[in-house]
């Protein structure tokens, strides 16, 4: 990494941007969610962590209402989640989410995908659009690649794109679901030097990521789940250097012992 | 121990390969030659050609095209084979039925105008304006071919016209489905009640009119396109939503589209096509007379739209559901992430499927022969009951069988050409 262990110094503000309060969420009979009580606070970078099944991945993905939870709440932005398809929409377009596989939409080019939203959905006139898609393009270093297609861009190169994609919405809370595990080695880092640039610049981000340095780096909590439950979260430090729990222990040298 | 290193001092010059590896050689021995089995097959395919064409060229090579009957035919000393007199002297009939012959510029023009409509549909390179075109082109077309005033099918348009406005000027102000509600209600009514006397009107200041022709007049090939590009025309956009309706979470929707679909698919085209031609009219009101071939073409078009529906839906579960996430979460609306982001991908991967359903429907359109209408196969009947045509037989089939090649293998092609066009990986 580029910028190593540089810790990223950030400021968080007393503002809530996230509240889930006494959340739950069953699959049919099976309760991937158990009670899940977090507060974010705008600024805030939380990375979550926890063994394969988790409820990781399904946690955030409640956030922009891709997954229905069932009992409690959880407010966005001082908008609650509710079935009002205004609401979801709403909130959906101020939260950014970047995918495992990057989704990107391949029969549109690099530019298209990014002014795609904002013409459609933020009606901004196309000429604009295209100007911050340019300016974000920039940012995650790839405008050269602007007019091609998604197909003919590496990995590492799609999920910059797609992160710009997230960023042309202007969104105030920005989510990822494991960002870099369907990524090559080389190219993980240059997906993490993107996002803690993002870090740096104050945005609200919550990552699921088995990447500890990141985490160890950008984060300001660490949020460590396992069988639906939040059981540990503390500060990274802390958390890494001097984890309470068991389950938190085995899992850390699980994926820091080798 | 061996020496193992080793240092190159002068290059080596290219040669040329060597004989009967490149060029046409090389391809008959990969191809053709490769092996015992295969030379063998090779060589009675050559054979299996040269049999074909050795009996059908000396048969289909004949100086008969001027000829006026069978009986010239069997007289004529040079015309040992086919008797191709029969396409010349019936060419009109088989293009356009008992259309009458002073009017038949009319069907000419509106096949015409029909490229120049479909032109910016299929490519868009050509500009996007002439879709304007291609809106107006229905309605032209139908007053071209039936006659009678301009102005009814004018006004039918206007209805359209009408409700564009309404949605574009109500929805904004009192929402979506307000602004639908309204505008379909005021289209209907307009339809209703309206376009009668609105168009008699209209047209005792300003009389634009053609000479009607009757449904039952328009035969051949002018009815098959008739029937086959309405029905094409019509089912794609039905299709779509049958598509859609059939993966819906709403219970009801989703009921009517697979109940709609499974009962069509369950049911054949030709009883389909006698419900056109009987039963129909008992179940509409009495006195109310229903065009023959607009009926027809309803349940064509519910026919292949049934077909069609499916096929998207194929093109619909192909996709990862990571891009209806991504549609989701960049907080495009149901209508608008189907519109730009599912739709064009589901409909590209189904384009194989969709053109072989278009170029299926295309040829089913020959079945409307069993309910009595004139279309190509329909007049060989009356063509072959003629005294002067009696016993004609492979001459008048091999013509059709070669129009409606040319027709769908334009239509092969050009799906052909669009999937290289919309090619967009490496």
């Amino acid at each position: 990494m580029s910028q190593a262990n540089k810790k990223v110094v950030m400021e968080v503000s007393d503002e809530v941007a996230i509240q889930i309060t006494d959340m739950n969420k069953w699959y049919g009979d099976f309760h991937v969610l158990k009670d899940i009580n977090i507060t974010v606070n705008r600024g805030e970078r939380i990375v979550v962590c926890g063994p394969s099944g988790s409820g990781k991945s399904t946690l955030i993905r409640c956030i922009n209402r891709l997954e229905v939870h069932q009992k409690g709440s959880i407010i966005v932005d001082g908008t609650e989640l509710t079935s009002d398809l205004k609401n979801i929409d709403k909130i959906r377009s101020e939260v950014g989410m970047c995918f495992q596989h990057f989704n990107l939409f391949p029969h549109l080019t690099i530019l298209e995908n990014c002014t795609l939203a904002p013409i459609w959905v933020r009606k901004t006139p196309k000429k604009e659009a295209e100007e911050i898609a340019m300016h974000f393009l920039e940012k995650v270093k790839i405008p050269e690649q602007a007019l091609k297609y998604p197909g003919q861009l590496s990995g590492g190169q799609q999920q910059r794109v797609a992160i710009a994609r997230s960023l042309c919405m202007k969104p105030r809370i920005m989510l990822f679901d494991e960002p870099t595990s369907a990524l090559d080695p080389e190219m993980i880092a240059e997906v993490l030097d993107t996002m803690v640039e993002l870090a740096e610049e104050g945005m609200t981000m919550i990552v699921v990521t088995h990447e500890m340095g990141f985490a160890r780096k950008v984060a300001n909590r660490v949020i460590f789940m396992d069988q639906g439950q939040i059981v540990e979260q503390n500060e990274p430090g802390e958390f890494f250097d001097n984890p309470k729990s068991e389950r938190t222990q085995l899992f850390l040298s699980q994926i820091l012992g080798h | 121990m061996a020496d193992l290193s080793f240092v190159r001092t002068d290059m080596l010059p290219d040669q040329p390969a060597p004989l009967g590896e490149t060029g046409v050689l090389r391809w008959l021995r990969t191809n053709l030659f490769s092996s015992i089995p295969n030379t063998i097959i090779t060589i009675a395919a050559i054979y299996a050609v040269y049999f074909t064409l050795s009996h059908f060229l000396p048969w289909a090579i004949q100086p008969s095209w001027t000829k006026t009957s069978m009986r010239d035919c069997f007289d004529s000393v040079e015309v040992t084979g086919a008797c191709w007199g029969v396409v010349t002297e019936r060419f009109n009939q088989l293009m356009f039925g008992f259309y009458p012959p002073d009017q038949q510029w009319r069907i000419m023009l509106t096949v015409v105008l029909m490229l120049a409509a479909i032109a910016p549909v299929l490519f868009d390179k050509i500009p996007r304006k002439a879709l304007v075109f291609s809106a107006i082109y229905p309605f032209l077309a139908f007053w071209l071919i039936w006659g009678d005033s301009v102005w009814a099918p004018a006004m039918v348009m206007a209805g359209f016209v009408i409700a564009y406005y309404i949605i574009k000027f109500l929805n904004p102000v009192a929402g979506a489905i307000v602004g639908i509600t309204t505008a379909v209600l005021v289209a209907v009514i307009w339809w209703l009640y309206a376009v009668v006397p609105v168009s008699i009107f209209i047209n005792n200041i300003i009389p634009i009119e053609l000479d009607i022709v009757k449904s039952r007049e328009i035969g051949g090939f002018a009815l098959s396109i008739i029937i086959g590009v309405s029905g094409i025309a019509l089912s794609f956009p039905l299709g779509v939503i049958l598509a859609l309706g059939r993966q819906s979470d709403m219970f009801i929707v989703k009921v009517l589209c697979v109940g709609f679909i499974e009962f069509i698919r369950g049911v054949p085209l030709i009883a389909l096509l006698f419900v056109a031609s009987t039963l129909l009219s008992f179940f509409l009101p009495k006195g109310t007379s229903f065009d023959l071939l607009l009926r027809v073409v309803i349940l064509v078009t519910l026919f292949a739209a049934a077909y069609l529906a499916e096929v998207i839906r194929g093109g619909l579960a192909a996709l990862p559901t990571g891009q209806y996430e991504a549609a989701d979460a960049l907080g495009l609306d149901y209508w608008k992430s189907m519109q730009l982001i599912i739709m064009p991908q589901a409909l590209k991967i189904s384009i194989p499927g969709i053109v072989s359903n278009f170029i299926g429907l295309f040829k089913d359109t020959t079945l409307v022969s069993i309910i009595g209408l004139l279309d190509p196969v329909g007049l060989t009947l009356a063509i072959r009951g003629d005294v002067d045509w009696a016993g004609i037989l492979w001459e008048l089939y091999l013509f059709i069988a070669l129009m409606f090649w040319i027709f769908t293998f334009s239509m092969s092609r050009y799906s052909m050409y669009l999937e290289r066009k919309l090619k967009t990986s490496h």
